[in-house]
């Protein structure tokens, strides 16, 4: 009955082969808090697309710190591959957002070494794929030189773009990699779902003094979400490390990131419908990942289903499973379910692919699995 | 082995062409159209134009050979520059020779690369920089740490792993850094500290330009032949040219990459003409004498403090052990090593300023004893220092150690007064 039907329209996609809807309608439940008191839809709240909240909150950073600056291929002159720092050359000239080469591994050592002396970088990679060519500055000379060099050197610098798998985008442009950049101390790694999620932790990741990992979704940038006054105020930002319940529920956590919670919110309105009340947890922050908050729900849910869009093997479901079964073993009652992406490099025929990444009826599946109701297996690998 | 024709090019003005506003940063001078392809021979011509469209003026000069009327076009240097350049590279050798002691005595582990027989180079580049001067290594950096004025001590407690080193023990041999001496790596992977470098050096120019900071920091690149085959070396030397960048990039071309020959594994093997295809003017010079190195270097940096832009250097040079210690160094030619240590930097400075009559013997044979007893002080410091404690494996992984996240009492990890004291496991 709390619920407010929203439709989402554009979704912009590079490629623009794929026409088929893979989101479809989401539905958006408004925190209470912000809810109005009335059942008519409020004019308050404003709706705020990704991108435009990743854009603002670029824009308020940049213009707060004037050390703070942009870099990466097409960010300038292109207003952004993907149209997210789309005004920001004209406003702030070139010497704060500039056009790099296609040299993913020299510019970000250069963003390094400029992090190393106290200016801001975000380094935007158009997509985290293109990251591989880069990782070891990621890791070796940002991550891990706070350390080696006993604290003389942090370096507050941001990585920042799409990551996972898009539409019809292939192999080599699809892949999750949440996991490998979790998995290194050193990193701080965010990832958003909705637009306040975008606001908040990019403000954040901007101010923090460690170097953050931050994984977008291209599918979520056209996706609209409403907004409080709160989260359009200049000084917004969420603290780093704490994870969000998006929907209250007792029978059964559900843990997601990024793209995978507006379909576990889906799935949790399915699941309703059966009598079963799923909890939603919107993770956020992989790392450090919000191992608490977790393991209370699941210790009153007493079942966990982790969703993820990546590769299966060692994935973030995998840290959080152990992490529970660590924790919070004698309140499970039943085996901790994975959901993950097909262990498969990501295919182009779009029935493929469909079948390559988790879908809403995947984790309705594998929610009444944790809840013994008897449902046949799919595809395991 | 045949020494390289040694050619010095260097752009006789100031850049004259069209400036035309371009996203590029700074409002650099972009690179504009080439006038003459770019298989230009720079070599013959007395006034030739780069690709980037920049006249140049070609010099010839035997910068390779000792004699004697090299020394006459050498601008002269004082008594006490002498000494301080003697004194810098005797602490360099006499370091490494240590260290090389001190691994021997199981004191010392892991990867130790040293220095022998390039302390021309370092002494050459380094001592003409103010503190405020950025320097970049590679894991071969004991003696480019101890150049830029980190104390003997403290790079072998380091070395050590002791808690007073460096950096408190955590870095190690391949990675010193010290924010005071505006050392910053110390890297191991070949390649990693050039755009770490191009990086500090932008920030010089973003402090100037954007911040309007009084900044004219220069960033030196130290690294070796092998990474010039590297793809990072490329691409910061486009970048660098392109956002005409503070930065000296000097190459220590040891012509040997752990056991592979700089000519098996390079199909150009002059790497300072690697500069010039950038628009970066490429200097060759003997890097086994150090007051070549010195006036070499003296105008490379003056031209980045300038805001000319970026410079390759390459020094020819020779490291007198193995790649590390553990290298049983069998692939070098015996008659090639003993060439070079006839060349010994140390040496022939030593009967430079003798034959000169800069210094006397007995103020060299003073410095000599005083780093003796400088490096003895060191290890006796580092031995007795203690190791790190337990509560510091933890420490200083982030700035902001709220990094860590949240524990089971819903409260941050770090601000749990026993957090550091605890296993590894958080």
């Amino acid at each position: 009955m709390d619920r407010i039907m929203l439709s989402f329209a554009r979704r912009k996609v590079l490629c623009g082969k794929f026409s088929a809807s893979v989101l479809g309608k989401a539905f958006e439940r408004i925190p209470r808090a912000t809810y109005p008191s009335t059942r008519n839809y409020s004019s308050s709240l404003k709706e705020m697309t990704v991108r435009d909240a990743l854009n603002t909150a670029l824009d308020e950073e940049m213009s707060a710190d004037p050390k703070v600056f942009l870099m990466g291929e097409e960010v300038g002159e292109y207003q952004g591959a993907y149209k997210i720092s789309k005004g920001l050359l004209d406003k702030y000239g070139p010497e704060r957002v500039i056009d790099t080469p296609i040299t993913e591994a020299g510019f970000t050592g250069i963003g390094v070494g400029a992090a190393y002396y106290g200016l801001r970088p975000i380094v935007e990679f158009m997509t985290f794929n293109f990251s591989m060519q880069a990782i070891d500055h990621i890791i070796n000379s940002a991550a891990k030189s706070n350390y080696m060099s006993a604290g003389q050197i942090s370096v507050p610098i941001v990585f920042r773009g799409p990551n996972g798998a898009a539409a019809g985008v292939g192999a080599q442009h699809s892949q999750c990699y949440a996991a490998w950049y979790a998995s290194c101390p050193g990193l701080k790694v965010l990832s958003p779902y909705s637009s306040e999620d975008a606001r908040g932790l990019l403000k954040a990741a901007i101010r923090d003094p460690d170097p953050v990992v931050f994984l977008e979704n291209e599918i979520l940038y056209g996706e609209s979400f409403a907004v409080s006054p709160e989260v359009l105020d200049s000084s917004f930002s969420i603290p780093i490390g704490k994870a969000k319940i998006e929907r209250g529920g007792k029978d059964v956590t559900i843990t997601a990131f990024s793209k995978m919670v507006g379909y576990s919110l889906q799935a949790a309105e399915i699941l309703a419908k059966d009598g079963i009340s799923a909890e939603v947890i919107n993770l956020r922050s992989i790392r450090p990942l919000d191992r608490a908050t977790i393991n209370a729900s699941v210790r009153k849910t007493n079942r966990l289903v982790t969703v993820e869009e990546g590769f299966p093997q060692h994935g973030v479901g995998a840290e959080i499973c152990a992490s529970v079964v660590e924790e919070s073993f004698e309140y499970l009652d039943a085996p901790v379910e994975r959901i993950a992406g097909a262990d498969v490099p990501m295919p182009y025929a779009p029935n493929l692919e469909r079948l390559a990444v988790p879908q809403v009826e995947d984790i309705v599946r594998a929610a009444k699995r944790a809840c013994y109701r008897l449902v046949p297996k799919s595809a395991a690998a | 082995m045949s020494s390289f024709s040694a050619l010095k090019i260097l752009p006789s003005h100031p850049i004259a062409g069209e400036y035309r506003r371009h996203s590029s940063p700074f409002h650099a001078a972009p690179a504009s159209r080439l006038l003459r392809s770019s298989g230009a021979n720079y070599l013959s011509s007395t006034s030739s134009v780069t690709a980037a469209g920049r006249p140049v003026r070609v010099l010839s000069a035997n910068v390779v050979s000792n004699e004697k009327q090299i020394g006459s076009a050498l601008a002269a240097i004082t008594s006490k520059e002498a000494l301080d350049l003697y004194e810098d590279m005797v602490l360099g050798r006499s370091f490494e020779d240590m260290c090389a002691q001190m691994y021997y005595r199981g004191k010392m582990f892991g990867f130790v690369h040293l220095y022998n027989g390039q302390e021309a180079v370092s002494t050459g580049f380094i001592r003409l920089l103010t503190a405020r001067d950025t320097v970049v290594s590679t894991y071969r950096d004991h003696v480019h740490a101890l150049s830029k004025g980190v104390p003997a001590r403290a790079v072998m407690a380091e070395l050590f792993g002791k808690t007073t080193g460096c950096c408190r023990g955590q870095g190690g041999s391949m990675h010193m850094f010290s924010r005071e001496h505006n050392l910053i790596g110390g890297f191991a992977f070949i390649g990693e500290g050039i755009p770490v470098a191009t990086g500090a050096a932008f920030s010089s120019k973003y402090r100037r330009e954007v911040l309007k900071e009084n900044c004219d920091d220069v960033t030196i690149a130290f690294f070796g032949d092998g990474t010039c085959n590297n793809g990072q070396f490329f691409e910061c030397l486009n970048m660098a040219a392109l956002w005409k960048l503070p930065i000296v990039f000097v190459v220590e071309n040891n012509l040997w990459a752990i056991g592979m020959s700089h000519f098996r594994a390079t199909s150009d093997p002059e790497i300072w003409k690697k500069g010039p295809p950038f628009g970066i003017p490429g200097v060759h010079v003997d890097g086994m004498d150090v007051l070549k190195v010195r006036e070499v270097a003296k105008d490379a940096v003056a031209r980045a403090r300038r805001g000319d832009g970026p410079t390759l250097v390459e020094c020819e040079t020779y490291r007198f052990r193995g790649h590390s210690l553990a290298d049983p160094d069998e692939l070098r030619n015996p008659d090639e090593k003993a060439r070079y240590s006839s060349r010994d930097p140390i040496a022939t400075l030593k009967k430079y300023v003798l034959e000169h009559n800069l210094v006397s013997e007995s103020e060299l044979k003073a410095i000599d004893k005083k780093i003796d007893e400088l490096v003895e002080e060191a290890v006796e410091f580092a031995d007795s220092s203690p190791a790190p404690p337990r509560s510091q494996l933890l420490e200083n992984v982030f700035a902001d150690p709220k990094g860590f996240g949240i524990g089971p009492d819903g409260k941050y990890r770090c601000e749990d007064p026993g957090f550091t004291q605890g296993t590894a496991q958080v």
